[in-house]
């Protein structure tokens, strides 16, 4: 009987032949990421090695990846702390993958792990953020956790008590029509599968529709698989994997494409034709109120946003950059743009990108978790609404329990922009 | 016997139970103050001390999805309620588990606020209403950790047990 690319990752890290789902294993770690909640780790860390006697030193301090990206500049005294604490930590066990506050070196975690060539193919990466499971488009093994097992894992270097997770497949056909792209694909699938549809799962990617698509688009639906629940979404490594880590992330050891067995099992399996796929928006108050753009044209929007680890990237800019060239972000709405890391950020500057958007009108931040999750950046008042390229849309994310999130990708928010009010942006204005 | 003192429906986000906006304030002792803030009458409640150790929160599907944010099983754990859904998302599961603060999934549990509910090895029996519902137990791999005094007191031991045979 094969093995699902989530039974093979999981076997090799346990020393076994093979696991199957429900088998309860301590996979080893191969990366450890942690952000600003690494204060938190800290903390539960010291807890662990409480009146053992032992000297409290992690594991691997090579394996141990912090990004400094929720609250980047520091919004307030306490963060701030935080971030102190971090650092003396840091510099005290001699943390290597360090991301500071920089222009140069920092951004948003999902986005600095893959472009630095933290991630390889058949790893296990655990991070104390939900959306770890971005680093599955590279066939890495990756999902989040809270402070705590994390404390665990810079003590002992693996994970406890892991309950081998089934595996969806997705099997996605057709072709994609631009402006339709991989946000258009993984907001329709949450839609379909619904917000719990693969709690407790993997969601494993395969069909031509993915084999065509780029690492970025690859990143989008990894990012927002947990979405749907998912502990992992996997994308099978194939050459633009390769490319992509070496032209990319400037990769120069070898590389193993771990693929899944032909035989491997799932437990179910969902196919989706994109042929015809339509725009997708996520309503308010959650990421499965999917629908298509034409069911929601018209809504007046108080802010669009375009940045995050979901569509943060290059590409992302530059879809916006080509809608936005020349013409004006309406005066009845206000757009804000942060770039998912500093060199994409500066990528974007010596593209143009940047120059269009701002002569549009819209806002460039600095790169980190921004708006995303509302709380030092482009908090919404009550009532408002706000159509974001992010991936959450639960009541309060942006800051504000009174006001409402719309997501969608970057060509929807672009065509937004221009119109202050939801766009197709096959339509234009 | 616990009581039911408030009651959620479906896909509760951790931004719900712990508004990012708190997201700093991350020590157990601390975090408390912070539950469900944008609720205002539940988190006063909470605050004021009128919900009793043992007490219910009773929820429908996907409990806790959303962030990995520890806070949100931190801060209801410091009050000792005890969480009843029909599910529960993944991390904030394997979070409660880890801290101790008690889940039990019924699938099918119905109930309303002020209920007074048993919670037995198998079922949770409601009985204002007289009706039983199973319950799904949980699968060793997180019993382990219930048992051994939460995540903290399992990994120590674990390192014992591994430093213990380094030097030997
Ligand atoms: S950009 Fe948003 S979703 Fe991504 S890591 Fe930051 S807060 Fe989380």
């Amino acid at each position: 009987m094969g093995a699902t690319l989530a039974e093979k990752i999981l076997a090799r890290a346990s020393g076994q032949d093979s696991v199957r789902p429900g088998d309860v294993i301590e996979p080893r770690v191969d990366l450890a990421m942690s952000h600003e909640n690494a204060a938190l780790v800290i903390n539960q860390f010291t807890e662990v090695y409480k009146d053992t006697g032992l000297d409290s030193r992690v594991w691997d301090p090579s394996r141990i990846a912090i990004i400094f990206d929720h609250r980047v500049p520091a919004e307030g005294m306490k963060t701030a702390n935080n971030q102190k604490k971090i650092r003396e930590f840091v510099t005290a066990q001699g943390i290597t993958k360090f991301h500071e506050i920089r222009g140069d070196e920092g951004g948003i975690c999902h986005q600095i792990l893959p472009e630095n060539g933290y991630v390889r193919p058949g790893q296990v990466l655990v991070g104390t953020d939900s959306h770890t499971t971005t680093h599955g488009a590279l066939g890495a093994l990756a999902w989040g956790i809270g402070a705590t097992e994390m404390a665990a894992v810079w003590s002992l270097g693996r994970v406890l008590n892991v309950e081998v997770p089934a595996t969806i497949k997705v099997v996605v056909t057709g072709e994609m029509k631009e402006p339709v792209s991989a946000k258009d694909l993984i907001l329709y699938l949450i839609g379909h599968i619904t917000a719990q549809g693969a709690n407790f799962r993997v969601l494993e990617f395969h069909g031509p529709a993915i084999r065509s698509l780029s690492t970025s688009g690859r990143l989008v639906l990894s990012n927002m698989s947990v979405e749907a629940g998912a502990t992992a979404g996997l994308v099978i490594p194939d050459a633009e994997t390769e490319r992509y880590l070496r032209e990319e992330a400037g990769v120069t050891d070898p590389i193993e494409l771990l693929q899944p067995d032909d035989d491997a099992v799932y437990e179910r399996v969902v196919e989706i034709d994109i042929s015809n796929l339509e725009p997708q928006i996520a309503c308010p108050h959650t990421v499965d109120n999917v629908k298509p753009v034409g069911e929601v044209v018209g809504k007046p929007i108080n802010q669009i946003v375009i940045g995050s680890c979901t569509n943060g990237r290059l590409d992302d800019i530059s879809v916006a950059a080509a809608i936005l060239k020349g013409k004006k972000v309406s005066h009845s709405t206000r757009m804000l743009v942060f770039p998912a890391s500093g060199r994409i950020y500066r990528q974007a500057m010596d593209l143009g990108y940047l120059q269009i958007l701002m002569e549009a009108g819209a806002v460039v931040m600095n790169s980190g978790c921004g708006c995303c999750l509302g709380i030092h950046q482009g908090a919404l008042a009550d009532g408002e609404v706000a159509l974001s390229t992010t991936n959450r849309n639960f009541k309060g994310r942006m800051g504000n329990p009174n006001a409402e999130v719309f997501l969608c990708s970057p060509a929807v928010a672009a065509a937004s922009a221009i119109t202050g009010v939801i766009t197709d942006p096959r339509k234009g204005n | 016997m616990g009581k039911v003192v408030y009651e959620v429906g479906n896909d509760i986000s951790t931004d719900a139970i712990y508004p990012g906006r708190f997201m700093a304030t991350v020590l157990p002792s601390e975090t408390p103050q912070f539950a469900f803030a944008d609720e205002k009458e539940f988190n006063a409640k909470l605050t004021k001390g009128e919900v009793a150790d043992g007490d219910i929160l009773l929820a429908a599907n996907n409990f806790g999805c959303g962030s990995s944010r520890e806070q949100a099983a931190s801060c209801l754990k410091g009050y000792g309620v005890i969480v009843v859904a029909r599910g529960f998302a993944r991390i904030f599961m394997q979070n409660a588990v880890n801290l101790g603060l008690q889940t039990v999934v019924a699938p099918e549990i119905e109930a309303s606020v002020g209920d007074e509910l048993e919670i037995t090895q198998t079922e949770v029996i409601n009985h204002t209403t007289g009706k039983s519902y199973a319950t799904i137990a949980h699968p060793p791999a997180r019993q382990a950790i219930i048992d051994a005094g939460g995540l903290i007191a399992y990994a120590r031991k674990k390192l014992l047990e591994e430093k213990g045979v380094k030097s030997a």
